[in-house]
């Protein structure tokens, strides 16, 4: 199979890479930068646990292959710290509950912080139906929808 | 907000309120989100090679060939591996070894592991699995119980009690057939429960590696490290002591990772063969078929009642759809009877359960393990009662509620139960007295309680071994390091040992390091079910911080001439209690206690009180304590669809302390959630493909896409209260909290349905094709209710006949009185294995 070469913007940082032209973004992410926050629990587009953002929506990188995102910026969860210090969901996720076992809060946290950048104070009802494609065997979602509520406080 | 980060000055406080019962965040809480925390599959080693199984795609049949020379041929494999690999059987229970890594004559379900390949990447892997020819001559399908009891041949396994009756169990206690009969009201209910699966986020993922002089290392998504450690070591003819399982942290387990595993054993044995890394990660699909989940229960429950509401004997039967292999199986069986008398006073009781095979995948432990499906029926049942009795049903529960510090009918030690406070309490909040039979047509509350074990009492491998060890290093830097076998599945164990030791020591939890879950640096626990981690874990942790508190309590006192007595450790500090700027921090005191004694190190650990049970079977349900859930459900049901929704659950849970608040919560609204998932929707269930191609019994829905489970949008509010009664068996007087509250779920659920709508549904979950046809039923003068209609025959073995306590049993069967107690058994056995194989090793 012939690489196909992809450049992209990961967390901020230029990624200039060579991949097969079947391999999803995921896949991309996990194993050719190492960036393993970034879960899967379907590879299906079921679950939710693989979300990122492409250029700020939150798109299933289990569904998106790779090259769909040359010259695009894409964030994981490792791109929420800024300047060594977590986004204010991380902290009140960490806090208040929201992450048990942790496998979907990756995907979570990236779906919350589009939800909070386009709707800097939703109701609990609208950060339901934004998370509502991401899966949580633990936590029974009451103390995530707490934490996306305390860190929809906090901002400004 | 709560912070992990050292806060200047700490409150200088007594033991037992710094740390413990504040709501904090959980000490791995920031792995947690910002994805440094390392699952199983996170794990990528130097040269690091990938397996892929092939899975039997028929039920039940010989193997009577398998070609692997395609496989082996392509390009980039490096191992094609068959059952002739694997010729030694292993198992959960010691009773039911019947598993090998890859099958050897038979295959048992249709995903059961034929052959395995190991390449280069996955999808090299895969291609090869496809090149693998089988030839299969078929067998007879057992597709359900009946199937199993009515036909003896051919057996699925050569071993079990009969026929494809895997295990038959008949204990009575005191003449309950008398009890009945002698009762003013009789009560003969059917319910069933259907089996549901775990669905971790996290699927199955193991690497396995040699360390640098050649000794196995796996790495596994495992809740039992333990286990897995001593399935690997039989399995391979490998010593224990040269296998280090690493049990990653799991990406949510609720039993489904308790079980050693085909691919455990599969990639350790490949790593050992090509010394090299070599990695799985099951897909979703396999995680379906690989189970271990709740068993589909049968029940048929005869209960003899007063006027007054109160039980005067019970007589339960059930009947469990096993799969395909042993798992946890026993013990799923004993579950399904042992805790109905902990909750409620029931003086005589009668229980025979019988677990059947079938060609499913293995069920197994699944959160509350064999208890959820009779809970439910004794608790539709009770709410049956009341209705005919005219009896508010929590009334008729606050009457019934076993007393504190007694043994019930199955030698069972109840100590603190707060049951009474829990149902008054959801009563209370939930306005319960306003809406029962109140509310317009449509709109129900039901009431459901619930116990569940704080840990079971006796190990799985009977012996007289310590259940949790810990060790705690302390050191000059003033850090303390605390190791424990413990395994993190998320519920917050890492969280509750630290919090645990911090406490003891009067420090910060930040400046404590836990290491868990490594059979080579941590001292044996024995895993992460039965709700044990907390009560067992946290005594052994609790031991071996008193221990070096004590060393340095007396090192202190020497140094700084304060009596022993009037030192107190709090807010990082070691001073005088009548005069607190008297003292040294505890790093400088550590300092004095390693040059007093030398280097520091001091263990605990903790082994369960004995049972009072000397029956056989009374080794399933003695527990340290017991926690106590009550819970009022509220549903809208659309008469004209079925159609359930639950906007609010009122739980209340007797957890004895809640160690860290945020957790508990997180446990109790976590355990509700799976509660509504399988009241409502969750389902393992089955299809005959059709004949054409091969008509082989197959998973109807191995997707989480169809395999529904509650969302953001179904989940209702939860107002959750907790009832503190410390526990003197408990770490603080913590009890369990991570199963308990699911069980109460499912049942008031089903409770509120009938108050709703008015129809009974005995079988779980409760769809809105049941309710549409129980209204169908009713509205044409038929009984208003769909669930089972009969309970099939069955040989139960002889009963096993202990007379109750109260009338002054001793704990013995009458006609099996000389049943050994002593359970120094396994450690015998174990020695022998140990020295076996390392003789093998060594030879």
């Amino acid at each position: 199979m012939t690489k196909l070469r992809i450049t992209m913007a990961v967390n901020g940082e230029p990624a200039d890479l060579l991949v097969d032209p079947d391999k999803t973004l995921l896949e991309v992410l996990r194993e050719d930068l190492n960036l393993t926050g970034t879960k899967h629990g379907c590879e299906l587009g079921e679950c939710g646990a693989c979300a990122v953002l492409v250029d700020g929506q939150p798109l299933l990188s289990c569904l998106l292959v790779a090259h769909e995102c040359e010259g695009r910026q894409v964030t994981t969860v490792e791109g929420l710290v800024e300047d060594g210090r977590l986004h204010p969901l991380q902290e009140c996720f960490a806090d208040l509950g929201g992450a048990q076992c942790g496998y979907c809060t990756p995907g979570i946290l990236i779906t919350a912080k589009a939800l909070l950048d386009r709707e800097p104070h939703p109701s609990r009802e609208l950060i339901k139906e934004a998370l509502s494609g991401n899966l949580c065997r633990c936590t029974g979602y009451q103390q995530i929808l707490d934490a996306v509520e305390e860190a929809a406080r906090r901002n400004p | 907000m709560a912070s992990n980060r050292p806060s200047a000055h700490l409150p200088i406080r007594p033991t037992g309120a710094a740390v413990i019962g504040r709501a904090r965040r959980r000490v791995d809480g920031r792995a947690k989100v910002t994805g440094q925390t390392t699952f199983a599959d996170d794990v990528m080693l130097p040269r690091m090679v990938h397996c892929r199984l092939l899975r039997s795609s028929v039920p039940h049949a010989k193997i009577v060939k398998v070609d692997i020379s395609k496989a082996q041929a392509l390009a980039g494999v490096h191992l094609v591996l068959t059952g002739e690999q694997f010729p030694t059987a292993y198992g959960i229970l010691p009773v039911s070894h019947d598993e090998h890594a890859l099958c050897r004559d038979v295959v048992r379900f249709v995903g059961d592991p034929v052959a395995a390949v190991v390449a280069r990447d996955e999808a090299t892997a895969e291609a090869a699995v496809n090149l693998i020819d089988v030839a299969y001559e078929p067998l007879r399908t057992f597709a359900s119980p009946i199937d199993s009891l009515t036909y003896p041949e051919p057996r699925i396994h050569d071993y079990g009690d009969v026929g494809n009756v895997h295990k038959a169990v008949a204990l009575q206690f005191g003449e309950v057939d008398d009890a009945i009969a002698k009762a003013d009201h009789v009560f003969d209910d059917l319910f069933f429960f259907e089996g549901n699966t775990h669905l971790p986020l996290e699927q199955h993922a193991t690497v396995a590696t040699k360390d640098a002089d050649g000794k196995l290392v796996v790495y596994s998504s495992t809740q039992t490290p333990h286990y897995l450690h001593r399935a690997l070591a039989k399995a391979l003819g490998i010593p224990a002591a040269h296998i280090r399982v690493i049990a990653t942290p799991n990406g949510g387990g609720f039993g489904g990772k308790s079980d050693p595993f085909n691919h455990e054993v599969v990639v350790a044995y490949a790593a050992m063969r090509l010394d090299r890394p070599v990695k799985i990660c099951l897909n979703r699909e396999e995680v379906f078929y690989c189970h271990r989940g709740r068993h589909p229960v049968l029940m048929r429950f005869r209960a003899g009642v007063t006027n007054d509401g109160k039980l005067t004997g019970l007589d339960l039967q059930t009947l469990l759809d096993g799969g395909a292999y042993g798992s946890y199986g026993v013990a799923s069986t004993f579950y399904t009877g042992a805790l109905q008398t902990v909750t409620y006073d029931i003086p005589t009781y009668r229980f025979r359960g019988c677990r059947v095979f079938t060609n499913k995948p293995p069920c197994g432990p699944k959160r509350g393990h064999g208890t959820p499906q009779s809970r439910f029926g004794q608790e539709v049942q009770l709410d049956k009662i009341a209705e005919r009795l005219s009896i508010d049903p929590a009334d008729l529960r606050l009457n019934i509620v076993q007393p504190p510090d007694s043994l019930t009918a199955n030698f069972l030690r109840v100590r603190t139960i707060g049951l009474s406070d829990c149902i008054k309490k959801v009563v209370e909040r939930s306005g319960w007295r306003d809406k029962y039979r109140k509310l317009p047509h449509g709109k129900g509350v039901g009431l459901a309680c619930s116990s569940y074990l704080s840990g079971a009492g006796l190990p799985i491998n009977w012996n007289d071994l310590p259940h949790s060890g810990v060790q705690l290093k302390l050191d000059r830097s003033g850090g303390v390091t605390v190791f424990c076998g413990a395994t993190e599945i998320g519920q917050g164990s890492d969280d509750v040992l630290v919090g645990i030791v911090a406490e003891v020591l009067g420090i910060d939890p930040f400046d404590v390091r836990a290491v868990t879950g490594d059979t080579d640096l941590t001292p044996v626990d024995l895993g992460s079910y039965s709700s044990r981690v907390t009560l067992m874990m946290g005594n052994a942790a609790i031991q071996a911080a008193e221990r070096a508190r004590e060393l340095i309590a007396d090192a202190v006192s020497t140094k700084l001439e304060i009596p022993k007595d009037r030192l107190v450790f709090a807010g990082r500090r070691v001073c005088d209690t009548e005069d607190p700027n008297k003292g040294c921090t505890f790093q400088e005191a550590v300092c004095m206690a390693e040059a007093r004694f030398g280097t520091l190190g001091t263990t605990g650990s903790y082994t369960p009180p004995r049972s009072a049970a000397r029956f056989k079977g009374g080794g399933v349900g003695p527990s340290p304590t017991y926690s106590y859930t009550a819970a009022v459900v509220e549903v809208d049901v659309d008469p004209d669809t079925g159609w359930v929704t639950v906007p609010r659950v009122w739980i209340a849970h007797d957890i004895g302390r809640a160690l860290n608040p945020t957790l508990v919560r997180g446990q109790v609204e976590g355990g509700v959630y799976m509660g509504i998932g399988e009241a409502l929707m969750e389902e393992q269930v089955f299809r005959r493909l059709p004949a054409k191609l091969s008509n082989a019994l197959v998973h109807k829905f191995p997707s989480i896409l169809e395999y529904k489970s509650p969302t953001s949008l179904d989940m209702p509010d939860v107002i959750t209260d907790l009832i503190e009664d410390p526990d003197p068996a408990g770490p603080f007087g913590a009890k369990e909290v991570g199963q308990g509250p699911l069980l109460p779920i499912m049942p008031a659920v089903a409770n509120a349905v009938y108050d709703a709508v008015g129809v009974r549904i005995d079988s779980i979950p409760v769809t809105p094709e049941k309710i549409l046809r129980a209204l169908e039923a009713k509205a044409a003068g038929k009984p208003a209710r769909s669930g089972p209609a009969s309970f099939p025959d069955i040989l139960w073995p002889e009963t096993l006949r202990v007379t109750p306590p109260w009338a002054g049993g001793d704990g013995r069967a009458s006609n099996d009185p000389d049943r050994p107690t002593n359970r120094n058994v396994d450690a015998g056995v174990e020695a022998r294995a140990a020295k076996a194989a390392w003789e093998k090793s060594t030879s």
